[in-house]
């Protein structure tokens, strides 16, 4: 550096604990607050400074161009994320992060990282909740300050209980007296992770660019161990800012990145579940966040196959071909109540999964597992558990539980299964093969047939709407990058997935604005291997921040969104009428506070006012095909498309 | 506001199973209807609703199907859902589903007499009994491959 301020700011961050920041005392203190040394007499009162106003600095020169052979920080820090190959970075802008943002796009090129420009933070880590799922690797994203963060914070939780790696980075200005006055300050924090920390899984706060190197690497390695979730690696502004020499560059390096191998179960607990699963007569295979790469579909597959046994897919993530004759989730209920083994495998709530709570007035629960029935669990949660907020769900009373990643502990178990499968086992797999595939038949005709109900009707009800959209899309290379549970099902239903990128669950914590952000999230990922996404977007969810079309306009992520616009928050409007039911009051006044009508909300105006081709509404059943038709013929040209559909309530 | 819960889902037994007692969900609400009687015998019996409704009562139960919530968790048209079961166009017999309405097994909130006056649960019944049927699938071609 050309000149140093009297306070080093680099010998500041080291020496001071985050929380001591408050607390520096600078060179001009007051007189009053100097201690007076007797033996001195009086000399350190005498050498002190009059007393003032603060002065924290000599004045520096003017500094405002990079010396010969000083390099930014805020390369070094690009050097790091291109060294993790990211290859998007998610961002509303903010000035607290401006150094890494202008090296970035200039220095690193705005390529791998590139810069998505996002209209919220929640927009930006949703986007990347989503994009990870479709893609396998995290994205980045940066955030401002406190604002930022507190924005974002939503979705970093949706994240965390989906058990999904987002790579956060926060701007801020810890040291005091470099901060600019005013908004700058209320953009500053003491602890600037401290409102996220109980849902994410590690965090730091480097104050050097060694450190930043170093603790940027490690948040990497831990977010992508299984359980993976969110982790935060605070980006000080100083640090981004500040010159560093030639020679303070040249002590700097890029960590290697070692990726940590997922924990597999124990060897004699795989044994045992092996031996239980092979000998039972009526076992049940149940999986929720099971597959967290393509691999993991096809163990499923091999391990259903290998013990003839039926597959109740949750939906957490795209675990089982929703045709395949072992595929049996809409018979859930039934298969947990008669099963005498029941295999979950990465569950988000066993307990849920095993027991019913009746939502009364005096709750109350029970279990419908028969009674000697073993419950095995695998799964990566029962490593890292926090105790503030509660999605844990409640205590699961199992028999064998494996504190591991269950994709990585199915290629034990399935080897495990065949050693023990002999000629009797065989026979009756054979016949259960059968007896299941004739059932899975059944079930593809139920479907069908229930949707052929309210086919006609306005508001379009769910089945048709995603009935017409199969139509359309059942030839190309599509990925369903939205949530499917509030259309009753309807895609698993009637879809022929198959691929691991054409499910890719919810969104964890139940938290509405996830979806839209998250479609477009997994658009992105889909866009360079030319895949079809296709969004069916509840109405509540696009209002949290519709900011995210423009997203996709922007960047040109071809998207075909359908809008479900059911004109409620639904769940919502059941709620209400419950607390009305019980208390014998006000039955049809459910509405107040429910419903997203008078005014309608026109979605088509909203889309196109974001630069997103867009027609509706849509209310008539016959409209729907042609106009989708003309809505794909838009995203086959690599941009957005927005259909503005009315919908039955589910 | 929250999403509907995916075991939620899950649980909705919508078909015959290999693995045990075959089970229609109609069937389900059924056994929950005769629970309902058994507990209500000191209950009037519920008036029996017209053979032939009227188009106006149709669609005064039309709009009471939708004002009291009904259409939440079934549908507009009583098609049912992930929230609830399908009840149109063919309604259980009234008596029953009167019994059931009003004193529920399952997730389904009560609808008593002070909440919902047994000639609007008749209005409603109308409604539902008029819905169209369905076309065979195999007439959809949409539905048919």
């Amino acid at each position: 550096m050309a000149s140093k301020p009297s306070v080093d700011r680099r010998e500041f961050l080291k020496g001071a604990a985050v929380t001591g920041a408050a607390a520096f005392v600078p060179a001009a203190a007051p007189l009053a607050a100097q201690p007076f040394d007797a033996a001195q007499g009086g000399q350190a009162a005498q050498a002190a400074p009059p007393a003032g106003p603060v002065r924290e600095a000599d004045p520096a020169p003017n500094t405002e161009v990079l010396g010969p052979g000083e390099r930014a920080g805020g390369d070094f820090m690009v050097d790091i994320l291109k060294s993790l190959k990211f290859d998007y970075i998610a961002s509303n802008p903010g000035s607290s992060f401006r150094g890494i943002h202008e090296s970035i796009i200039t220095y690193g090129n705005n390529v791998a990282p590139e810069f998505i420009t996002c209209c919220h933070e929640e927009s930006s880590v949703a986007m990347a909740h989503g994009y990870f799922k479709a893609e396998g690797k995290p994205m980045a994203i940066l955030c401002h300050g406190t604002v930022g963060i507190q924005h974002a914070a939503m979705a970093i939780y949706n994240a965390y209980c989906d058990r999904v790696p987002v790579y956060i980075i926060a701007g801020n200005h810890l040291d005091a007296t470099h901060r600019r006055p005013g908004v700058e300050w209320a953009h500053s924090v003491q602890d600037a992770v401290a409102m996220v920390r109980d849902f994410v899984k590690w965090d730091d706060n480097p104050v050097s660019l060694a450190h930043f190197a170093e603790s940027a690497v490690r948040a990497y390695k831990i977010a992508m161990t299984p359980p993976m979730m969110p982790v935060a690696i605070v980006c000080d502004g100083g640090l981004q800012e500040e010159p560093v020499s030639a020679e303070e560059h040249a002590k700097l390096r890029v960590p290697r990145l070692t990726t940590t191998s997922p924990p597999q179960g124990d060897s004699g607990a795989v044994a045992e579940a092996a031996r239980l699963l092979v000998s039972a007569q009526n076992p049940v295979i149940i999986a929720d966040r099971l597959a967290r790469t393509p691999n993991g579909l096809k163990l499923l597959i091999e391990l259903a196959e290998t013990l003839q046994a039926p597959v109740v897919d949750q939906g957490g993530r795209m675990n089982f071909p929703s045709r395949h004759p072992l595929n049996h989730s809409d018979s859930a209920r039934q298969l947990v109540t008669n099963a005498d083994v029941i295999l979950g495998l990465e569950l988000f709530d066993f307990w849920g999964t095993t027991n019913t709570l009746r939502d009364s007035l005096h709750r109350t629960s029970r279990s419908f597992v028969k009674q000697g029935a073993k419950l095995i669990s695998i799964t990566a949660s029962d490593l890292f558990t926090k105790s503030n907020y509660q999605d844990f769900q409640r205590y699961p009373e199992v028999d064998l539980a494996m504190a591991a990643d269950a994709e990585a502990t199915l290629p034990a178990l399935i080897e495990a299964c065949k050693r023990l499968v002999n000629g009797d086992r065989q026979r009756v797999f054979d016949e259960r093969r059968r007896a299941l595939a004739d059932a899975h038949t059944k079930l593809v005709r139920a479907s069908r047939e229930e949707a052929a109900y309210a086919w006609d009707a306005s508001p379009i009800s769910t089945a048709r709407l995603c009935a017409e959209l199969w139509e359309q899309i059942r030839t190309e290379d599509w990925s369903l990058v939205s949530e499917s549970g509030n259309m009753s099902g309807w895609p698993k239903r009637l879809w022929d997935f198959t691929r691991h990128y054409q499910h890719l669950g919810d969104s964890g914590g139940a938290g509405v604005g996830y979806g839209a952000p998250a479609a477009v999230g997994g658009a992105l990922a889909n866009k360079k291997y030319g895949r079809l996404s296709v969004n069916i977007q509840g109405d509540g969810d696009l209002l949290y921040a519709p900011g995210v079309l423009w997203t996709a306009a922007h960047h040109e992520i071809p998207l075909l969104t359908l809008m479900h616009n059911n004109r409620a928050y639904h769940q919502e409007t059941m709620h209400l009428q419950r607390m009305a039911n019980r208390r014998q009051r006000g039955a049809t006044r459910w509405n107040i506070g429910t419903t997203i009508d008078n005014p309608n909300v026109d979605f088509a105006k909203i889309a196109q006012g974001m630069g997103v081709w867009a027609e509706g509404p849509i209310a008539s059943p016959n409209e729907l095909g042609p106009a989708i038709r003309r809505a794909l013929a838009v995203v086959k040209k690599g941009e957005p498309a927005l259909l503005d559909v009315v919908t039955q309530p589910r | 506001m929250d999403s509907l819960n995916r075991r939620g889902e899950a649980c909705l037994a919508r078909n015959v199973h290999p693995y045990g007692r075959r089970v229609r969900r109609p069937y389900i609400v059924l056994a929950m209807l005769m629970a309902a009687t058994v507990g209500s015998v000191a209950q009037a019996p519920a008036p029996a609703p017209p053979a032939q409704p009227s188009p106006a009562t149709v669609e005064e139960g039309r709009k009471i199907f939708a004002s009291y919530g009904c259409y939440q968790c079934h549908g507009y048209e009583g098609q049912g859902g992930a929230a609830g079961p399908r009840i149109a166009p063919r309604p259980l017999p009234y008596a029953g589903l009167s019994r059931y309405v009003r004193r529920p097994a399952g997730q389904m909130p009560p609808y008593t007499e002070k909440i919902l006056a047994d000639a609007h649960l008749q209005k409603i019944y109308a409604y539902l009994q008029t819905r169209p049927a369905p076309k065979p699938v195999d007439s959809i071609p949409l539905l048919s491959k």
